[in-house]
């Protein structure tokens, strides 16, 4: 330890910072990973039993194994790079979409103190990566050099630049309430259980929210970007092996970040939802305090929104979801802000802080 | 000590700088409108993270959510649809390099007058000073904005959306040729709209009786 110091000099509290970040941001994407490989099999079983199928179960116990057979299976096949695309694009699009799928992760909060980059405008930089991400699946259309991948790229783009305003709008209404961009903030804003959380006051908003998420990772019944009825697989139409997982990988964990924000935001995040479960002690614990648990609980029960919609709606059309994101959501969103900053001067400020 | 005299902080400046210099020359260089257009959006990261260098967090989120995030998309979705034809593009290059050439130096001098040393250097324009872990460059922003200049912002935003009331007026027309349906229409069709069920009696064609063997039901008193 000693000769690092010496050696790195006055870099050494930077070189330090950097290594125990490093160490940090590994800390948060290994179970992240782990949750994406979960998710595609709980998905498969969940959708399953819905149709009355049984879903996996050849590989391990319950098929508990398939996700780490079908990430063996992805390694180890070809990555077929199409003659007349645009070989650099083509193999930046898929970092492209999942690079932001993960930085967004820096900001939010786990725990009280539990979070990678306490920043103050943790909302905005939310805002800002999300934003970004559209560009692996824009880039992806453009290089493959081919129609169906074209067309998937570009209604990918007009959906998620689209459907961005009614979800930003959304999150306008939660840093009205909570006055803060800090996502740590937010949740605590919303202490005192149940009644406090911001889903009540701004109930039209968290819908929305919620629906545009899904519109946003291009999820059923939002998937026209891939649409396989009708333009194959749309934007990732050229892609095999390991690139394609890679767009997979971030199309899951997209889910789960905007799952998370929505638990955040609008449930209370890591709250316990009544204030007495903090005071049951079991055996010297408190098994129903706040904490990590009530965070992953919510999370789960939206990203089994996520799975139920796939299994229960057909596609939108093209020309329905443009309609439903501009014409209906966005001027819901903007009457329910103008509302709740009326409120805000009336003697029910109360209820909305 | 630092590393050839320079600061931690200085590393990170240069290597965005130069990656924004170069970036921004290529977007003028490169020959394809998608890779111009890609670069830019590079150039836009970069200048996001030499603004954060500076604390200003709000202008580079900024950045990176308006421009970057919107803007640049719309901008590349054009471009790729585009089908340019480069070479007509280069045609009157040469043509044009006699005027160009003067002017693009006359604007370079012109910028280097104002925006250089002698009113911008670094001994006029002090470094701002660096603020606590808890100073809020987003809080104070819009502190200023919603008092001290609440009336320009207002009248910015004004405009901004006579603009798009125009930019729609102008563009929005109903094509005659096009077959489009009305969406919220559609939505609104009730069944009894498209279908009706007609309630009829039972039509029996009458089975002809051959006069042999008719069916007999001898069997039904068993």
């Amino acid at each position: 330890m000693e000769w690092l110091a010496n050696l790195f000099g006055s870099y050494w509290p930077a070189v330090q910072l950097t290594v125990w970040t490093l160490l940090k941001i590994v800390a948060i994407v290994a179970p992240l990973m782990g949750a994406i490989a979960y998710l595609t099999l709980a998905e498969r079983k969940v959708i399953g039993y819905m149709q009355v199928r049984i879903g996996p179960n050849r590989v391990g116990y319950f098929g508990l194994l398939q996700p780490i057979a079908d990430g063996l299976k992805l390694l180890f096949k070809e990555i077929v790079v199409p003659t007349a695309s645009n070989k650099g694009l083509f193999l930046l699009a898929p970092v492209l979409a999942i690079a932001p799928a993960f930085a967004a992760w820096a900001v939010v909060p786990f725990d009280a103190t539990l979070v990678l980059a306490d920043v103050n405008a943790g909302l905005l930089y939310i805002l800002a990566m999300t934003s970004v991400a559209v560009y692996g699946v824009i880039i992806a259309g453009w290089a493959s050099n081919s129609k169906y991948a074209f067309l998937g790229a570009m209604r990918s783009a007009a959906q998620i630049v689209s459907y961005e305003i009614a979800m930003g709008f959304a999150l306008v209404g939660v840093l009205m309430c909570a006055n803060s961009l800090n996502l740590g903030q937010i949740v605590l804003g919303q202490a005192g259980g149940v009644q406090h959380w911001y889903f009540l006051p701004l109930f039209p908003l968290f819908i929305v929210y919620f629906i545009s998420a899904v519109a946003e990772t291009n999820r059923a019944p939002f998937d026209v970007a891939e649409g396989e009825s009708e333009i194959v697989a749309g934007f990732h139409v050229e892609y095999s092996g390991m690139s394609f997982a890679v767009f997979f990988l971030a199309e899951y964990a997209n889910m789960i970040l905007v799952s998370m924000l929505a638990a955040i935001m609008f449930l209370g995040g890591w709250l316990a939802p009544f204030q007495f479960m903090n005071d049951i002690v079991v055996f010297g614990f408190r098994p129903l305090a706040d904490g990590l648990p009530w965070l992953l609980g919510k999370v789960v029960f939206f990203l089994f929104f996520f799975l139920w919609f796939r299994a229960t709606f057909p596609r939108y059309r093209y020309d329905q979801i443009m309609r439903l994101g501009w014409k209906v959501f966005i001027p819901i969103t903007i009457v329910w802000i103008v509302f709740v900053g009326g409120m805000m001067q009336t003697p029910w400020a109360y209820l909305f802080h | 000590m630092t590393f050839f005299g320079l600061h931690f902080q200085d590393i990170v400046f240069y290597t965005l700088a130069a990656i924004l210099l170069y970036a921004a020359l290529r977007v003028i260089t490169t020959r394809n409108p998608v890779y111009a257009a890609l670069y830019l959006v590079l150039a836009f990261f970069t200048a996001a993270g030499v603004w954060l260098l500076l604390e200003a967090e709000f202008l580079a989120i900024a950045l990176v959510l308006v421009y970057v995030g919107a803007v640049m998309v719309l901008f590349l979705f054009v471009v790729m649809m585009l089908d340019i034809n480069l070479d007509k593009l280069r045609e009157g290059f040469w043509n044009a390099l006699p005027i160009a050439l003067p002017v693009g130096g006359l604007m370079a001098v012109e910028m280097v007058l104002i925006v250089g040393v002698r009113n911008f250097g670094a001994d006029k324009i002090l470094a701002p000073p660096a603020r606590a872990a808890d100073y809020s460059n987003t809080a104070e922003l819009g502190r200023v904005l919603y008092t001290d200049y609440l009336l320009p912002f207002e009248l910015a935003s004004v405009v901004l959306l006579v603009a798009i009331v125009a930019a729609i007026a102008l563009t929005l027309r109903d094509r005659k040729e096009s077959k489009s349906v009305d969406p919220s229409k559609q939505v609104l069709v009730k069944k009894t709209d498209r279908l009706r069920i007609i309630k009829m009696a039972a039509v029996v064609e009458k089975a002809e009786v051959s006069s042999g063997e008719a069916p007999t039901n001898s069997k039904e008193g068993q």
